[in-house]
């Protein structure tokens, strides 16, 4: 039955070829044409486009091993001054260079399934975790629409990941170092995560014995793991690093890959703590100028809202840095830290704190994209299968996360696709995990539940009753605003949530030991 | 241009994606839910009706509600399946094709319970219903005679000078059908005068549709009705003087209904249907869904039904022929052998000339090369899935059905 759903998942991703792509295909055929011409030197130099180079080396070895595919499609793709060159031999050779990496992923959910036992063995195929978990990780609404309409090479980036947390989950450690160290030079979007890597390969790898009450027994330091694991990471960071530093570019390059020019939010505000931020910030604005709080004279004309990607000032409320995000992500992440460091629970512990890093990174970071909530949503559906607790969280943030990604979509025909789409992953997810843990308590409150069902009406408003509306022209970022503040109670109070049942968990189980 | 197209989607979803659901739960050989759910994939799946409704741009509702109609006739509900048919033709006058069928079928059910009586009484009763429910959608142009008739006109267009033009110029080389492949070999209109043509192509059809129409008034079985509708529009298809490459449609959408009894020959039937309408598909530029619709039907297909292992001459319906025939041919041991080779071959070769077609840039000389090859080997299939279909009905008698039931 898993080639049955990867083939029913490729067959669909190949439907979805001439559908709409955005900038970021422009983005790939420009460093397709970067690295197939110019030499090593000049990758990260290039500024023909507007799109730079802005991933770590391995991505650009990655477009430039495409790029010699690419030539028998059509070389004229390759050429670095033809911008926006959309011929529909380009569009066909990069939406099926994504079907095709998109293998590795499939590979990787495979391993994951092996990981995952049900704790009822189920005679019905369609009622196993496995099969459940399958599906939710292959047909995953976000990652579909995110890699095969938006075009991103998602799909392999994070089957390395999953791959790695399997090898992880299979105490291959590693292998799975390995494939971390690999991906984190892949795409430096993963070192959110980093931290939880860290401290769980330290505290069960290097470590290698627990006490009898499950505390650190400093005596088992084992040099030998530590040597090999620093070996790893050095020698994937020399292979990809190591031309960079040797022509002195490497200030140029991390110039490239952490630009912090570009301000608190995007032009759609991620539904993270940050659109919270900003909407009080501007509900207090519009409240101070009613009841003349403020002056006028003195709000800087450009809004937030206003579509552009730049460095805004807030009004009322205190103005953000890049460093007190740095600060609010470090201390988000620490608890979660701490209960590895301190009660490791094996694979389990450790994947909680993965989706706990990443959650907190998306919650408090600079510019997040709204796409790095599938960083959470996937490490999170293989704890999905698994526990109710975890089912529940599951679906709240799936739910809001993939509604968060719809203005990602905004022509005419994507729509129907988009929401039938969602639809069909929203009504399995729940329908499936229901029934998986129908004998537990149900997995949401009715808050919850209301909380859930009221999407359907923002969307209708969103974007069929807003358009007809005269408020469109003086307002057209309201649909956004609406989005992106309503998914972000719902992501906030879906991390809070996972944050207690993790930090009770690890009180109950001390609790129990002593 | 979306809004159509999704005027398209919830024609489909109102009306005939409904009928395909109940109508795979109301039968009697799937029992459990799963194989219903399933029956019902494999028929939505079909590629012909997705590909010419979503893509070429057509509705739906003249299928959607014939379907209706056979799903009535399937529960004995003879006035509400007529009702649904008569609002089927009067959407689409290509519903002719299927008309014979529920005649004949009803006729005989009539016959059946007997022409004194209860049969007279039906027959009397549905006489009625179809009247009433023409009347009914010819209720705004009956004001008068000249607006009736210039709808039939329009309808039918046996105009003279429609009529004589179309005759004298001779059947585009690109339908599976029996006069266009033939006119590729011999110019029939230079044998023959353009009535004597209309008379023959008449006759062909008539002759051919008479034996399925006279069993089934003489044994009307709800079987019996659903290959009947197959072989009747496949006739009407084959044989008809004026028609288009969509119309294989009507002879598709019933062979899905009976996918279930005849899996591997459903499928391979279906599969060349999509396969005749390829030069349609490729001037509107849906090669790629064309190509991904194919494969994932046919792998649902073989996952769901395994047809591979259903060959054999008991599960093609062939096991009354074959008796009868036993005592003249004795190569019926290797024949699941024979039939499953048949149809690899076919199917690469479909595969084959469809990647030729688009791809390849055909001769200066002959620049319909591909088009009337798809149509020439689509009209072959065709025939043989013509005489199959009527040895099927010809040969299907109660004894064979006691027998399985005893068996």
């Amino acid at each position: 039955w898993f080639r049955a759903l990867a083939l029913g998942v490729s067959f669909l991703k190949c439907l979805l070829i001439p559908a709409y792509y955005s900038t970021d295909f422009e983005v790939h055929r420009n460093w397709l044409a970067i690295t197939h011409n110019l030499p090593l030197s000049q990758w990260y130099y290039e500024a023909t486009s507007e799109w730079t180079l802005d991933y770590p080396p391995f991505f650009a070895w990655f477009e430039y091993a495409l790029s010699h595919v690419a030539k028998y499609f059509d070389p004229k793709m390759l050429v670095i001054e033809n911008l926006n060159y959309t011929s529909r031999a380009t569009i066909f050779f990069q939406r099926f260079s994504v079907i095709f990496t998109d293998i590795l992923f499939i590979y990787a959910v495979r391993e994951c399934c092996r990981c995952v036992n049900g704790k009822r063995a189920a005679k019905d195929i369609l009622e196993k975790p496995t099969f459940i978990l399958a599906v939710l990780l292959l047909w995953n609404f976000g990652l579909l629409i995110v890699d095969h309409i938006h075009f991103q090479y998602n799909g392999f980036l994070f089957g390395l990941m999953l791959l790695s947390v399997a090898r992880l989950c299979q105490k291959r450690y590693l292998e799975g170092a390995l494939l971390f160290a690999v991906l984190l030079h892949f795409k430096h979007i993963y070192i959110y995560v980093a931290p939880a890597y860290g401290i769980y390969l330290l505290r069960s790898y290097c470590f290698t014995a627990n006490n009898a009450d499950g505390s650190l027994k400093w005596r088992s330091f084992s040099f030998l793991h530590v040597t090999l694991l620093g070996l790893i990471v050095c020698l994937v960071s020399a292979l990809s690093l190591g031309p960079f530093i040797v022509l002195g570019q490497l200030p140029q390059v991390i110039s490239r890959l952490f630009p912090f020019k570009r301000g608190l939010c995007h032009a759609y505000w991620a539904p993270n703590f940050w659109a919270l931020y900003n909407a009080v910030d501007k509900a207090l604005t519009i409240f101070g100028l009613k009841c003349n709080f403020l002056d006028p004279t003195k709000i800087p004309k450009a809004s937030m809202t206003g579509g552009l990607v730049q460095e805004f000032q807030h009004t009322v409320l205190p103005s953000v840095t890049p460093l007190a995000t740095l600060i609010c992500s470090f201390i988000s992440i620490l608890p979660s830290v701490f209960c590895l460091w301190f009660k490791p629970q094996g694979p389990r512990g450790f994947l909680q704190c993965l989706v706990l890093c990443a959650l907190s990174s998306f919650m408090f970071g600079w510019h997040v994209h709204e796409k790095a909530i599938l960083l959470a949503i996937l490490p999170l559906s293989l704890l999905s299968v698994q526990r109710a607790k975890d089912a529940g969280i599951y679906l709240i943030l799936t739910t809001t996360g993939h509604f968060s990604l719809f203005p990602l979509l905004f022509t005419p025909p994507e729509l129907p696709i988009k929401i039938l789409l969602m639809l069909l992953f929203t009504v399995y997810s729940f329908s499936s995990l229901k029934s998986l843990f129908r004998r537990e308590r149900p997995l949401l409150t009715w808050l919850e539940t209301i909380y859930l069902l009221q999407l359907v009406p923002l969307e209708i408003f969103c974007e069929i009753v807003f358009p007809l509306t005269p408020w469109k022209r003086h307002f057209p970022f309201v649909p956004l605003l609406l989005t992106s503040v309503y998914c972000a109670l719902g992501v906030t109070y879906a991390w809070l949530k996972l944050y207690i049942s993790v930090l009770t968990e690890r009180i109950s189980v001390r609790q129990k030991v002593e | 241009k979306v809004h159509l197209y999704f005027s398209v989607f919830v024609a489909d979803l109102l009306v005939y994606i409904p009928a395909v659901i109940l109508y795979c739960f109301s039968l009697k050989e799937t029992s459990t839910k799963k194989k219903a759910s399933i029956c019902a994939l494999c028929i939505l799946l079909y590629p012909g009706l997705i590909l010419i409704d979503h893509g070429h741009f057509q509705y739906p509702l003249s299928l959607g509600f014939a379907l209706w109609g056979v799903l009535y006739l399937s529960y004995d509900w003879d006035l509400l399946g007529s009702v649904a048919f008569c609002l089927a033709l009067n959407y689409k006058q290509m519903e002719l094709y299927h008309s014979l069928p529920f005649f004949c079928y009803l006729l005989g059910k009539c016959f059946k319970k007997g022409l004194k009586g209860k049969g007279l009484v039906l027959l009397t009763k549905i006489a009625g219903t179809v009247v009433v429910s023409f009347a009914v959608c010819w209720l705004p142009f009956c004001t008068d005679m000249e607006q009736i008739m210039q709808v039939l006109r329009r309808l039918f267009p046996i105009d003279r000078g429609l009529f004589e033009a179309c005759m004298f110029s001779s059947p585009p080389p690109h339908l599976a059908n029996i006069w266009c492949s033939l006119s590729v070999l011999i110019k029939i209109k230079n044998i023959v005068s353009p009535q004597t043509q209309l008379k023959l192509s008449f006759a062909v059809t008539f002759l051919s549709l008479l034996p399925t129409c006279i069993k089934l008034t003489v044994q009307p079985s709800l079987r019996g009705f659903k290959f009947a509708l197959v072989s009747c529009a496949l006739s009407f298809f084959l044989f008809s003087f004026q028609v288009h490459e969509k119309s294989i449609l009507l002879a598709s959408v019933p062979v899905c209904l009976i996918i279930n009894e005849i899996p591997f020959m459903a499928t391979w039937f279906l599969l060349v249907s999509t396969f005749s309408m390829l030069p349609l598909l490729l001037k509107d530029g849906l090669l790629l869904p064309y190509a991904v619709t194919m494969l994932a039907f046919l792998s649902v297909c073989v996952a769901s039904f395994s047809i591979f292992e259903k060959t054999s001459a008991e599960d093609l319906q062939l096991k009354p022929f074959s008796l009868s025939l036993k005592g003249y041919v004795s190569w019926f041991k290797s024949f699941p052998k024979i039939v499953r080779s048949l149809f690899l071959l076919s199917v690469t070769l479909m595969g084959i000339l469809s990647v030729l077609s688009a791809a390849v840039h055909p001769p200066q000389r002959l620049p319909d090369l591909f088009p009337v090859s798809v149509s020439i080997i689509s009209c072959l299939h065709f025939l043989l899935f013509l005489v199959y279909f009527n040895v099927v009905i010809l040969w299907d008698s109660k004894n064979s059905r006691n027998q399985k039931k005893i068996s």
